[in-house]
Formats: C-alpha cells, structure tokens, sequence
C-alpha cells in the first residue's frame, strides 16, 4: 500500500508551514512573523497630507534676502530698498564700485535668474530650482514629520511619501481624541523660528499702520503670542531664522515658567553675535509662527549662540515646541487632505463581529459540503482548514496587513475557496454514474475539472490584481486576502484532494460505498 | 445527497426569451432607479466628514440635532442611528484642511452635554482626494472589464468573452439599482464588493463555459442549444453548491459582520444572487444569440489541433536529428 505519494507531502509540507508560520499571529508570539492589523481593526489614525508649496518657496526667497542684507552689512554695501515683491527680490547699489562684488556673491548663489537695469538688480529664482525647492519642501516635510513622530515617542509611526506631493501618515496605538489632536497639532507645528529686528524708527507708529504701509518700508506688523492686542513692527527681512538651530530643550526660568533654551550653529551664532554687537539698545525680538514671544532690549554683545523662548506655555506645549524645533521647521505648511481615525474599541467590536461572521460562515460550509458529499466533503472541508492556515501564515510571512474588509475577504474565501473541490467531486461522480471504476474515476475528474478551475481563478485573480493596484489602504487588504486565498485554494484543493484520494484510494476501492464516500446515489443498489 | 435528477437534460433555452426579458426588465428597472433616484456617494466620493458616536446609553436623535444647530459646520449634518439605539453617525459635505484642530475635534465640542459619548470614528475626506478616488473607481472597473475581455477570448473565443461580459454588465447594473433603492452609501468598499461581483459571477459563466467548449467538442449533435443545455445541466449542481455555500457566508457576515460592512456585504448579497441566475440564464443564451456557429468553431478546433500535431511532428523528427 502505498499511502505517501508526492501530492500528499506537498500538500503536509505546506499545511505545517502554514500552521507554523500562523501560529505566531494566533498566539500573538513577540517573535517571528506576524500579521500586523490594520488601523480599522487595532484602532489609530491615517492621514493624507498635502504640502503647501508655495509657501516654501517664499521662504526660500525670504531667505535669500537675508543673505544678501548679512552680506551688504558685512562688506559695508549701501543697498537702497531692499524688499521682496510677490516672487522678485529687488534692490538698488548705492556705490557702482560694489557691483563686482554684488555680482560675485550672487554668482555663489545656485538656482538664482538675476536681472539688472543699471545699478538695480531682480532677483528671483529659476523655473528648475522652483521645482526642486518643491520637491525638496516635500521630502523635508516627510523626514521632519518621522523625526517629531519617532521624537513624541508613538510606537512604530509610519510617515512615507505618497505619489508626487502626498504625505501618509500611519499611526497605529492612538487611544483618545486628545492625544490625537495634540500629535496632529504637533505635526503641523511650523516651528518656524525667526530672530528679527525691530523697526525702531517707526515702532511707535505701529497701531496707526496699515499691513500695506508697513511693506513699503519693507517690514511686518505682528503680534504677541500671549496677548494679540500687542503689536510689533519688524523688519521682515529676519537676522536669522530656525534653519540655523542645532538643539533645543526645556527648561525653568526663576519663576517656575517653562521656556526654550536653543542652540545655534556656529554660523548662526556668528551672524548672532554680530549682529547684536552692532544693536546694543536696540530690541530683538523672538518670534515663532509669527507670533512674537518676547522683544527684550539688546544690552551687550551675546557670543555662544544660544537663546530662549519664553512666554506663557504649558509643560506639555513646550515640551511639543521643542520637539518641532529640534526636528526642524518645516519649510512649507502642510494641510490635511484625508483623515481616517478609528478609536481602539471600535476596532475591538470590528475583529469581534468579523470573527463570529468567519467561524458561523465556516461552520454552515463545512457541515453542508460533509451533508452534500460524504467523505468527499471531508476531505474538501480539511483543504478548506489547510487554505486558512496557509492564508493566515502567507501573510504573516510577508507581513501583509489584515484590514476588515481583508477579514471579509477571507470569509468570502471559505465560501469560494470549497468550489473547487466541488467540481471536482461532481466530475468524479459523473464519471461514477457512467460506471467508470473508482479510481479512473478519480485520476479523470481531476484532469476535466482542471481547465474549469484554472480558467475561473485567474479571471477572478485579475479582479483582485487590479483592485490591489488601484485600491487604497483597507481596499488592498482585501484584494491580497483574496489573491492569497485563489492561490492557496489552488494548492490545497487541486493538490492536497488529489493526494489524499491517493492515499485512501485502497480504502475506496474495498469499500466500495458510493453514498458513503462521494454522497452518491446509485441506482439499483 | 443530490440536488438535481441526473438523467434529464433542462431545457434553458427553449425558455431563454423569458429568462432574457427578465433580466431586460431588471436592468431597466435599475437604470430608471438610478437616473431618478441616483446613488448615495458617501464621502469616500464627494468629499466630507463623517464622526461615529456611541453614547453610553439610547440616543435621542432630535436634542443631537438641536446640539448640532449650534455649530456653522454641523448645522445641515444628517444625524442617522448606527447599528445600534447608542450609536450615530453624524455626516457633513464640508471637510476641513486644518490639521490642529480637524473638524472632529469641533464635532466634540459641539456634542459637550448631550451625554456620556466616546468618539469611536472621524473619517475626513478632501474634495480633491474624492474626486481622485471616484476616477481610480472608474478605472478600476474598466482595466478589470477589459483584462477578462482579453483574457477569455485568449481561452476561449471572442463572442465567449463578449457574452461573459455582457452578463458582467448585467450584474453590476443590477447590483447597482439594488444599492440605489436600498439607498446604500456607497464608498470605496462598495466598490470593492463589485469587483468581487465581477470575479464571482465570472468564475460562475467561466465554468458553465468550459462545459460548453467540452460539449462542442464531444457532443454527436450540431445542434448549439442543445450542447448549451447539456453543458448547464452538467454544471447545475455545481453552480448551486458553490452560490449556496457562498451565499451562506456572505450571509453571515451580513448578520454578523458589523455595521461598518453591512453595505459591503449587501452588495455581495445581491451580487452572488444575481452572478449564479446570470451565469445560467443570461451568459449561454447571449453566446447563441451573438452568433456563435458551433461548425466553425470546431473547424478552427481542429486546425489549431492539427498544427500543434505538426508542430509535435516536425519536433520529433527534429529531435531525432532528421531535419
């Protein structure tokens, strides 16, 4: 007797590799391959971001502007009306011997399209190095979004880019809505720190003046962060802005207060340093997302490059603050796009429902196949227990998401999955009816059926493909349950039958009993 | 057990005109219901905001509407009991960019003193990414119809594939009127279940099919109706096994799957009803009435036979080293 014969340990060898490789996920092992849920089931936040990049450009141009006000005052250039209009910065020399060196420095600037009428130069940036601030603008936000998220301390945070200019932004483990907010808030923090000076000649004017007003003399009104009624004119042109930061941390002022401490790199702190040697007097104030936090009084020279931000935050604010400031500003504001939040015991109340569908769904087929075809149902019913282990365990080992329309998927795979086996049995008991010997019987019905059962899986297969490439997040999910499925149903129903009707094929054959093994009726019996 | 007699040959399509005018009125019914009645997008397609809340015992709709009033954003949302007496849905059109303060978090608010809540659900969708999903959708749809167009008449001939997705068709139209009268939010889970229809109701017409090219092949008679008829009856008790063990599950998951798939799973629940009458009914019928001529098929049968037995010839005589 021959009971092991190739089909048969095929089959063995990939249920065990199944079962082996899904019992970590049933288990919930720490080790080895599992399937991770999706955000639906385990509960957490998706978001699709989209980057602003316009604005990054602006910022870019800004700048530049500053570049060239540090370097006229450090080789004592006279400019006149130094100011960015829309996406052109303009000035004019005062001194025709300058412009060597004008030019000179402009040179070492890349990306720049310079115009001059005479002694007055436009400067505004190239149609390629437009696109590449933009794409640069997005790769920053994606690298900046990771650093605050693996910062904040959430476990695995998934930031990726998206197409051209999207965002995704995965994060499983979110418990509340507040906690929630406050990582979108913290995503979305500009943290844009500028060190800007004060407009002294006309600060005193600066309720009487109009924004517009303000921009001919090339500055900014803003206000406070604490108090908005509080106005500040300063030139918009900043000293030195956050790209400049190496550290930032928290820390307690005398009074219990919670403030920034920040760290400049040595260029910065040598503009810094610079720069208020020469403002001794004068204000500086500190601004962050445009909102001033405080304006002291320069009262000497501050060498080392450090400084702080204080005024009025929570622990938990500024704590948020500093995070956004170390991780860096991020060049231009993002904004949401799509949003999917699912609180963690809806996710509960999702794998609870899906399961009682799978387990009732599985029970209603397993008993009717047994009902329909004996022994033959059996066998089909132990495939369809095969295919499962080998769905759970092939997704494990790739690490393939289970989403709640996956776990549909997989029902409905129970139900489709027992096809091919039936079509094989009613084959096989076709060819019984005609009176062809049981194991002709076998052999042939396996071969007519199999044009059938190829030809129907790959045109569903192709369904699925195309749903895996133009489906999103849950959507793919279910397109790969289901692929995973047609093939593992392949295997286990072509292969793993046919091996076992093999083995037992003694048996059939002494038996003899049509009704008890294929649920067949023979006439005359 | 055995579901049908297996001595007598059904007589499909001497009632194929009955079978046809049905599945005609059907259609129709479903057209005039979604040029009337329309499809209910959900937010996947149009953009908007949906806020899921369970209370921590039954909702009184109307003090939740009179709540929302308050707020600009949620004045006109549409407030609709979920599943359950303790759970809303709450759906606006609008949809915020911001992404500090997300128009969940203003739902919350808004909802302060209308009881003990917990927000279980905020899904926001941009007009612009609705409009980008409703194209994939759409493209989705045809890139699948056509794959299997191709794919079938590869395997088979081209009126097969043309009848098999004429019945495809049939289905989906169908399956889309039940989703219009039923008033179905339909979302990108909605699209899902349809291209399951499709790769369902296909499996069903692909295995009645392959009897149907088996038939020609074999059957004495010239007679296509009559090889048509034999294939199905053949298929008959197949096809029933699988869309009853089908139909089970989907079943299941429809009662016990949860509320958040109940849309999906209703259209599966129609689509597995309608796949199995389509792949006996519709798909053979169409194949006689497209003109399928059952000699020439055989005739190019035989030609392709012939050459690939050539081909076997000349490679044998090659392989003895003859050539």
């Amino acid at each position: 007797m021959r009971v092991l014969n190739y089909r048969l340990v095929i089959f063995l060898i990939a249920l065990m590799g199944g079962i082996a490789l899904s019992i970590p996920s049933f288990l919930n092992l720490k080790e080895g391959p599992k399937i991770t849920l999706g955000l639906d089931l385990q509960g957490g936040l998706h978001m699709l971001l989209g980057v602003d990049t316009d604005a990054a450009i602006k910022s870019k141009i800004k700048s530049i502007a500053s570049s060239i006000k540090y370097f006229a005052e450090d080789n004592d250039i006279l400019l006149e009306d130094l100011k960015i209009e829309d996406k052109d910065i303009k000035f004019t020399l005062l001194d025709k011997d300058d412009e060597p060196k004008m030019d000179e420095m402009l040179k070492n600037i890349s990306g720049l399209k310079v115009e001059k009428h005479s002694l007055h130069y436009v400067v505004t940036l190239t149609p390629q190095e437009i696109e590449s601030v933009k794409e640069y603008a997005i790769n920053q936000a994606v690298d900046t979004i990771r650093n605050r998220l693996d910062q904040f301390g959430l476990a695995e945070p998934n930031v990726a880019k998206q197409g051209k200019d999207k965002i995704l932004v995965e994060l499983p483990g979110i418990k509340t809505p507040k906690q929630e907010q406050r990582i979108r808030s913290l995503i979305a923090k500009a943290a844009h720190l500028q060190l800007m000076a004060v407009d002294e000649d006309r600060a005193a004017r600066v309720y009487q003046m109009s924004p517009e007003e303000a921009a001919e003399y090339g500055d900014v009104i803003l206000s406070d962060a604490k108090n908005p009624k509080i106005k500040y004119l300063l030139k918009e042109i900043p000293i030195l802005d956050g790209s400049m930061i190496i550290d930032a941390k928290v820390a307690f002022d005398q009074n219990n207060q919670p403030v920034i401490n920040f760290t400049l790199n040595s260029e910065g702190a040598k503009i810094f340093g610079d720069f208020t040697a020469k403002s001794v007097g004068k204000h500086l104030a500190i601004v962050l997302d445009n909102k001033v936090y405080s304006a002291p009084v320069i009262r000497e020279r501050i060498g080392g490059g450090s400084g702080q931000i204080s005024g009025g935050f929570s622990v938990q604010e500024a704590h948020d603050v500093a995070i956004a400031l170390r991780s860096g500003a991020l060049l231009a504001p993002v904004f949401l796009l799509e949003k999917r939040s699912v609180g963690p015991s809806l996710g509960a109340d999702s794998i609870k429902a899906s399961l009682i569908a799978l387990i009732s769904g599985f029970v209603i087929v397993v008993l009717f196949m047994i009902f329909y075809y004996g022994i033959a149902g059996i066998i089909a019913d132990i495939a369809l227990v095969a295919n499962l282990f080998l769905i759970i365990g092939v997704m494990a080992l790739f690490g393939a998401t289970l989403t709640l329309p996956g776990m549909a998927g997989i029902v409905l795979t129970v139900g489709m999955a027992v096809d091919a086996n039936v079509i094989i049995s009613e084959r096989i008991r076709e060819l019984l009816r005609e009176g062809v010997s049981i194991k002709k019987a076998i052999e042939q019905g396996y071969k007519n059926a199999m044009s059938a059962i190829l030809d129907a899986n790959i045109t569903t297969l192709i369904a699925a493909v195309v749903l895996y490439a133009y489906g999103t997040g849950p959507i793919k999910g279910f397109a790969i349950t289901i692929s995973i499925g047609i093939l593992a149903s392949m295997l286990t129903a072509i292969l793993g039958t046919h091996g076992i009707y093999e083995a037992l094929l003694p048996k059939i054959e002494k038996s003899k009993n049509l009704s008890l093994w294929f649920g067949l009726k023979v006439k005359g019996k | 057990m055995e579901f049908f007699k297996t001595d007598k040959i059904y007589d499909f399509m001497g009632k194929s005109k009955l079978f046809i005018s049905i599945s005609l009125f059907l259609i129709l019914g479903s057209y005039i219901l979604l040029f009337t009645k329309g499809l209910n997008f959900g937010i996947d397609f149009t953009g908007g905001t949906i806020v899921q809340v369970r209370y921590d015992k039954p909702v009184n709709i109307k003090e939740i509407r009179e709540a929302l009033k308050k707020s600009e954003i949620f004045k006109d949302a549409a407030v609709t009991k979920f599943g359950s007496d303790e759970e809303i849905i709450i759906r606006v059109k609008t949809s915020t960019k911001k992404l500090g303060q997300d128009i969940g978090d203003i739902a919350r608010e808004v909802l302060q003193g209308t009881g003990n809540y917990e927000i279980r659900r905020v899904d926001i969708v941009g007009p612009k990414v609705g409009s980008e999903l409703r194209e994939k959708g759409m493209m989705a749809m045809v890139i699948a119809i056509i794959g299997i167009l191709i794919y079938v008449s590869i395997r088979f001939e081209y009126r097969f594939a043309l009848a098999s997705v004429l019945a495809l068709v049939h289905d989906v139209s169908i399956a889309l009127g039940a989703i219009s009268l039923f008033n179905v939010p339909v979302n990108l889970d909605i699209l899902a279940a349809l291209l399951t229809i499709l790769g369902y109701s296909l499996n069903d017409t692909i295995i009645v099919f392959d009897r149907i090219r088996e038939g020609i092949v074999e059957a004495k008679t010239n007679d296509l109706n009559r090889v048509i008829n034999e294939s199905i009856t053949k298929t008959l008790s197949r096809t029933t096994l699988t869309s009853l063990t089908t139909f089970f599950v989907v079943l299941t998951l429809f009662l016990f799957g949860g509320e958040i798939i109940k849309g999906f799973s209703f259209t599966l629940l129609v689509g597995v009803v309608v796949g199995t009458y389509s792949s006996i009914f519709v798909a053979s019928p169409l194949l006689g009435w497209l003109g399928f001529n059952l000699q020439k098929y055989r005739a190019k049968l035989a030609e392709k036979k012939k050459r690939a037995q050539e081909k076997e010839r000349m490679r044998a005589m090659y392989e003895q080293g003859v050539v």
